[in-house]
């Protein structure tokens, strides 16, 4: 008796459990479904209708996208736009930017990691220091020093702050700290150098860490907005958020190709996350247990 | 050649070596251009033309109607945020992590999906959502209820739910992943031992669950707080720039921006942005106190 009520008991549970997700899911789609269904439909429907969720075959055609990715638009007429070449920024940036990040951020962890010198304790706080404080509020005095050194209007610019990355430094920290320091002996032991260690020991042992920061890391100069858009000054520079921004006019005139290029550069994220949605959910959540 | 470099293959240098990238990240990046906001922040800067003022701006920063402004939408912002965002997906964590859960691997994936937009492109979604045109999608819910449309985004409170709403369907899923990987790590016999002594759902929430997450919490606290003060592109894409009605999405950072680049007042904006700077090391001195990570010897 008390069992078959213990099998109801969780079958129901199961039952409004798995109705609640359900609908949970389908209320955070809406607004994928919402910009998917609009990237069809002219860009002037939606200034007079909004963004809906009505299904109208009749409105909806590829000619956004062919505009998109041929430059000829919904009239027949070819109109140039930075879309693509955006989008190639977009691409370039974000993976020089996580390469170079986190072969700087890893060389910079292993250093704290696996030596003891003058200094360590004092050089780390500051790393702990400047982890904490957003960008956001230094980005006047940063602006400022890099108009100085010539860095504005150059990919440059945008990344070489950031290669020495603090949160990635000590998350490769910490990951390190618990790599035993007997490998290190050994390759001094077999004469390589300190360097010699770091690159053929060391980064090999650190994979699991690079793939869950170059997740972080290349999402966030993916997505990057305010800081490239403070050192770009050059619409041929411009990397895909940017250039979109500059779409979304009040007027709502460019809205065929800012609808459609807002939804085609979700797919490249989307994949990404698809194939490798553990690598995702490990970079996001690395920080929250140990940190 | 390569023997005048020999020292730096010292195992005495090598370490300066492995961190020398970031000493000159924090000493160009960070301290050089601090101390020069500084300066700059006692000065008033005009084209071929640099005077000192003394504290004439930190002066004009107490009587500013639209910095305080800026300041209680960020500090309202955080606190929403905070409010939706640390207690519903640990509820949401708990009833995925429960035994009677299936297809726990889809839901978890499609809740976090909304993340991989960048903040542009929700923005964008979110705006057109909130239209103010009668066939919008918020307006076209009013219809269903009945009400007539209206203009979401020129009310304070409606553009400002508008902008925490975004932030809830954005990371609701990572702060969610966050909880569960820190449930992964409570052994499950002391859910069984409490079924055992007849605790009921709720008892096992707040008497093993809360209790043992708390660390995550914290981190899920932290960053949120970070973010929330440091928001500044939810409210730049909503209302299509800087410029809000009546400042209803008016950001610290959007009041920084604004001083420094679009009224280019650069002294001025040097003393609000230092201002910022030294309320967030406070809080990040704090943080690091709370948490014993300061003052602890490394390794």
């Amino acid at each position: 008796m008390e069992r078959t009520n213990n099998k109801d008991h969780s079958l129901l549970a199961r039952v409004v459990l798995v109705a609640f997700f359900s609908i949970l899911s389908l209320i955070v789609f809406v607004p994928f479904y919402a910009i998917l269904l609009a990237s069809f439909k002219p860009g002037e429907e939606l200034v007079r209708y909004g963004l809906n969720l009505r299904l109208d075959w009749e409105l909806m055609s590829f000619a956004n996208y062919r505009y998109l990715f041929t430059g000829i638009t919904r009239a027949g007429a070819y109109i140039a736009h930075d879309y693509l070449l955006w989008f190639k920024n977009s691409v370039v940036l974000t993976v020089v930017q996580t390469i170079l990040t986190l072969l700087v951020s890893a060389w910079v962890g292993y250093g704290f990691a696996m030596y003891r010198f003058r200094g360590k304790n004092f050089l780390f706080t500051c790393v702990l220091l400047i982890l904490m404080i957003p960008f956001e509020i230094l980005m006047l005095p940063m602006y400022a020093q890099a108009s100085s050194m010539g860095l504005l209007d150059s990919i440059w610019g945008i990344m070489l702050p950031y290669l020495a990355h603090a949160t990635t430094i000590f998350f490769f920290r910490q990951y390190l700290t618990s790599i035993p320091r007997d490998i290190v002996d050994a390759g001094r032991v077999d004469g390589a150098s300190e360097y010699g260690i770091f690159f053929r020991l060391v980064v090999p042992l650190m994979k699991p860490a690079m793939s869950a920061m170059a997740i972080l890391v290349g999402m966030n100069s993916w997505n990057n907005f305010l800081w490239p858009m403070l050192v770009l000054r050059s619409g041929q520079k411009y990397t895909l958020a940017i250039g979109l921004n500059t779409l979304l006019t009040p007027y709502g005139n460019n809205y065929d190709i800012l609808i459609a290029g807002a939804c085609f550069s979700i797919i490249p994220v989307l994949i990404l996350f698809l194939s490798a949605q553990k690598y995702f959910i490990e970079g996001m959540t690395m920080g929250s247990v140990k940190g | 050649m390569r023997k005048r470099f020999a020292f730096l293959y010292d195992q005495k240098v090598a370490p300066y070596v492995f961190v020398l990238p970031f000493i000159l990240t924090f000493l160009i990046f960070f301290l050089y251009p601090v101390l020069s906001t500084i300066q700059m922040s006692f000065q008033e800067i005009l084209p071929g033309m640099i005077s000192n003022v003394g504290f004439k701006n930190y002066q004009r920063l107490l009587g500013d109607r639209i910095f305080r402004t800026a300041i209680t939408n960020s500090v309202l912002y955080t606190f929403w945020t905070l409010a939706l965002l640390i207690p519903f997906p640990l509820v949401l964590a708990c009833m995925l992590n429960s035994r009677s859960m299936m297809g726990r691997g889809f839901f978890k994936a499609s809740l976090f999906l909304p993340v991989v937009t960048s903040v542009v492109v929700a923005g964008t979604i979110f705006r057109l959502m909130f239209g103010e045109v009668e066939g919008s999608l918020m307006n076209s819910l009013r219809a269903l209820l009945g009400l007539s449309p209206i203009k979401w985004l020129k009310v304070r409170q409606t553009g400002f739910a508008a902008m925490v709403l975004m932030a809830c369907w954005r990371w609701t899923g990572v702060n969610m992943l966050y909880y569960l990987s820190g449930l992964k790590g409570i052994p499950p016999e002391m859910y069984e031992s409490a079924d055992i002594d007849g605790a009921n759902v709720w008892q096992k929430f707040w008497l093993i669950s809360v209790p043992l997450v708390k660390p995550t919490i914290i981190y899920v606290l932290t960053i949120s707080i970070y973010g929330g003060l440091a928001m500044f592109t939810e409210s730049y894409m909503l209302w299509a720039g800087n410029s809000s009605p009546k400042n209803i999405g008016l950001t610290i950072v959007g009041y920084l921006y604004r001083q420094g680049w679009e009224q280019n007042r650069m002294g001025y904006a040097s003393a609000v942005g230092l201002v910022l700077l030294a309320v967030a090391m406070l809080i990040n001195l704090g943080q690091l106190r709370l948490t014993g990570v300061l003052g602890k010897e490394l390794d």
